[in-house]
């Protein structure tokens, strides 16, 4: 059972992970300041792992940097569900195997603290504490090959091994 | 139905007649780019492909800016990895602090970015490089450090946006900041998601290239998958007279092999009269007054005259937006008779190597220092809050500079104002944000 961590829209990288925090690339220690820019800097104290965030629109706008999935992943957020993403975010997120689900509805119906099932495969999503369901918006094909292959990485390794 | 200039040139480097908004593509990168921050991480995926060589060594930009000279122990382990993934690849192109600057200035400057060209960085500023006429896009470190060994990327091509830009703007401080501060100030921070901002207009023909630069620069923080100004002559004057210098590789100490570097002719694409945009948006800049971006968003802009009179504690003139010579000299310019302000720190970064030097030649390092500010060699330095001007508690900054989110510059209660060179500086003398035409008065 996940429990749900609500932000609002046009959530920055800065407020994913500082960039004083950007000296290093280990998912634990960036792990450990996730969020720590946002409106909930203690987030990383209270996650625990499996949790979800669900955010409005254009989260993880701004910085290019993929210390902001990194830093979700490490902190141990299992999914990050949210009205609209950034691309930059959205793309760093598919390739390093950070799952990113788009569903208005569900970020409508879920509050603070509620209890989250999601089904990465289906794209359902529960409400548990409430037993209201959504649908989220399915991974374009193309994302979700990538997303399958293991990330961006195993793609790429296929692809050098179909040249040779 | 016609075709945009970002679709063009999608088009031509897959091989294509055509291509259309929505369509997924590999696509050949010409130039591939990365720095202290995000280089790390994209060697580490590039290993981790299998692959043992890069795709091409001279299409690899590497460029310590962010941290450096180095910050702190952390961020001089940063700059080792990527120097020795330089040296380990004979890259060419690798940029050693001292010789190297903001990799936005950099990389056009040093002529590794054409007409024409699919350039890519691990840096959202990327996207500055389509005032060459190109198609510039950031990305994460993994994307980067997937092209290093495949040398090409998937593209989804981007809906464009076209944004019109008529007149002649009255107020001689007005530029390309406050074009794209304006349009920031219509659309919002997610205003051109995904999409191609397309630049046009007699004032954005009439505008320099440091000010298209400017412009471009921050089609990110609408969202935009990539910002684009036709390439005509001042495009091409400006590549003629960059070609960047042939470099030399070393494989230790001793042995030095010189390296004649292929140079792409620029390749020219114009926009079809009959091609699909899914938005318009004009702008007359004739009145237009400088542009203030409010804390905490880029698009929260008000004008300069509503929001003259808040105090500042620290004025900052450089980063890839705003820190090109063109840029030092308009604040130079209201310096040389006016100090700075009393508790107020003024720090001038030039983001160029090259206007960092010219500069020092005519003399403006001294107007910055005479003023009572600080002149710094090349970096990123406070634009992200990483180091040479981080903000305390409650500190408010007026900033040349890109973005103003919660915590950019320094602690999360430090307010950030973005604004052009002009009125910083005249904000640095006043001690609050204000015009320069409030020092004449």
């Amino acid at each position: 059972m996940s429990k749900a961590f609500v932000f609002g829209d046009d959530i920055d990288t800065d407020a994913i992970i500082p960039a004083t925090y950007l000296v290093t690339t280990d998912p634990k220690e960036l792990g450990a300041r996730a969020m720590a820019g946002s409106d909930q800097p203690d987030f990383a104290k209270q996650v625990a792992e499996g949790d979800v965030i669900v955010a409005g629109e254009n989260f993880g706008c701004g910085s290019s940097r993929e210390h902001a999935p990194l830093a979700l992943l490490g902190a141990g957020v299992s999914c990050v569900i949210a009205r609209s993403f950034a691309r930059i975010f959205y793309r760093n997120s598919i390739n390093i195997g950070l799952p990113v689900l788009e569903c208005p509805e569900a970020v409508d119906g879920i509050s603070a603290g509620d209890a989250v099932d999601v089904h990465l495969a289906t794209g359902s999503v529960v409400n548990t504490t409430t037993g209201q369901k959504f649908q989220a918006q399915p991974m374009p094909e193309f994302m979700r090959d990538i997303f399958d292959a293991g990330g961006l990485v195993e793609f790429a390794k296929q692809r050098l091994q179909s040249r040779e | 139905m016609g075709m945009t200039m970002t679709e063009k040139i999608l088009a031509a480097h897959v091989g294509r007649d055509v291509v259309r908004p929505g369509e997924i593509h590999f696509v050949p990168v010409d130039c591939v780019m990365a720095n202290d921050v995000t280089a790390p991480i994209a060697i580490e995926q590039f290993e981790r492909t299998g692959a043992t060589e890069v795709f091409d060594p001279e299409r690899i930009i590497l460029v310590p800016d962010h941290y450096v000279p180095n910050k702190d122990v952390k961020a001089a382990e940063q700059a080792k990895v990527m120097r020795a993934f330089a040296r380990k690849h004979r890259l060419p192109f690798y940029y050693e602090v001292g010789r190297s600057c903001v990799c936005h200035c950099l990389v056009p400057e040093e002529g590794h970015v054409t007409a024409g060209d699919v350039m890519v960085g691990a840096d959202s500023h990327s996207c500055t490089h389509g005032a060459l006429g190109a198609f510039a896009t950031g990305m994460g470190s993994t994307d980067v450090g997937v092209i290093f060994a495949l040398g090409e990327t998937w593209l989804r091509v981007p809906e464009s946006i076209r944004c019109v830009f008529r007149g002649e703007p009255a107020n001689p401080y007005v530029g390309g900041k406050d074009y794209i501060l304006a349009l920031l100030g219509k659309i919002g921070v997610a205003g051109a998601r995904y999409r191609a901002l397309e630049f046009c207009g007699d004032a954005i023909e009439s505008l320099t290239m440091a000010g298209r630069f400017t412009l471009c620069n921050m089609a990110v923080e609408a969202g935009a998958k990539n910002g684009i100004v036709a390439c005509d002559d001042t495009t091409l004057d400006y590549i003629t007279e960059h070609p960047g210098a042939d470099p030399h590789v070393r494989d230790d100490d001793s042995v030095a092999e010189d390296i004649f570097r292929e140079r792409r002719p620029p390749v020219v694409h114009q926009s079809d009269p009959d091609a699909a945009y899914c938005e318009t948006h004009e702008f007359d800049v004739t009145g237009l007054e400088p542009q203030v971006a409010c804390p905490h968003a880029p698009s929260n802009v008000k004008l300069v005259s509503q929001v003259a009179g808040v105090r500042i504690d620290q004025a900052f003139i450089g980063s890839c937006t705003n820190g090109r010579y063109e840029d030092l000299k308009l604040a130079a310019d209201i310096l040389a008779d006016h100090p700075v302000a009393p508790y107020v720190r003024l720090i001038v970064i030039p983001a160029s190597l090259q206007d960092y030097r010219r500069c020092i030649r005519e003399g403006l390092d001294e107007v910055f220092v005479d003023a009572g500010g600080v002149f710094s060699t090349p970096t990123c330095g406070p634009c992200l809050g990483g180091h040479m001007g981080v903000l305390a508690s409650g500190e408010v900054c007026v900033s040349t500079s890109n973005r103003n989110f919660r915590g950019r510059m320094g602690h999360l209660d430090a307010q950030v104002y973005l604004a052009n060179p002009a009125v910083v500086a005249a904000s640095a003398v006043l001690g609050r944000i204000g015009s320069p035409e409030e020092l004449h008065s």
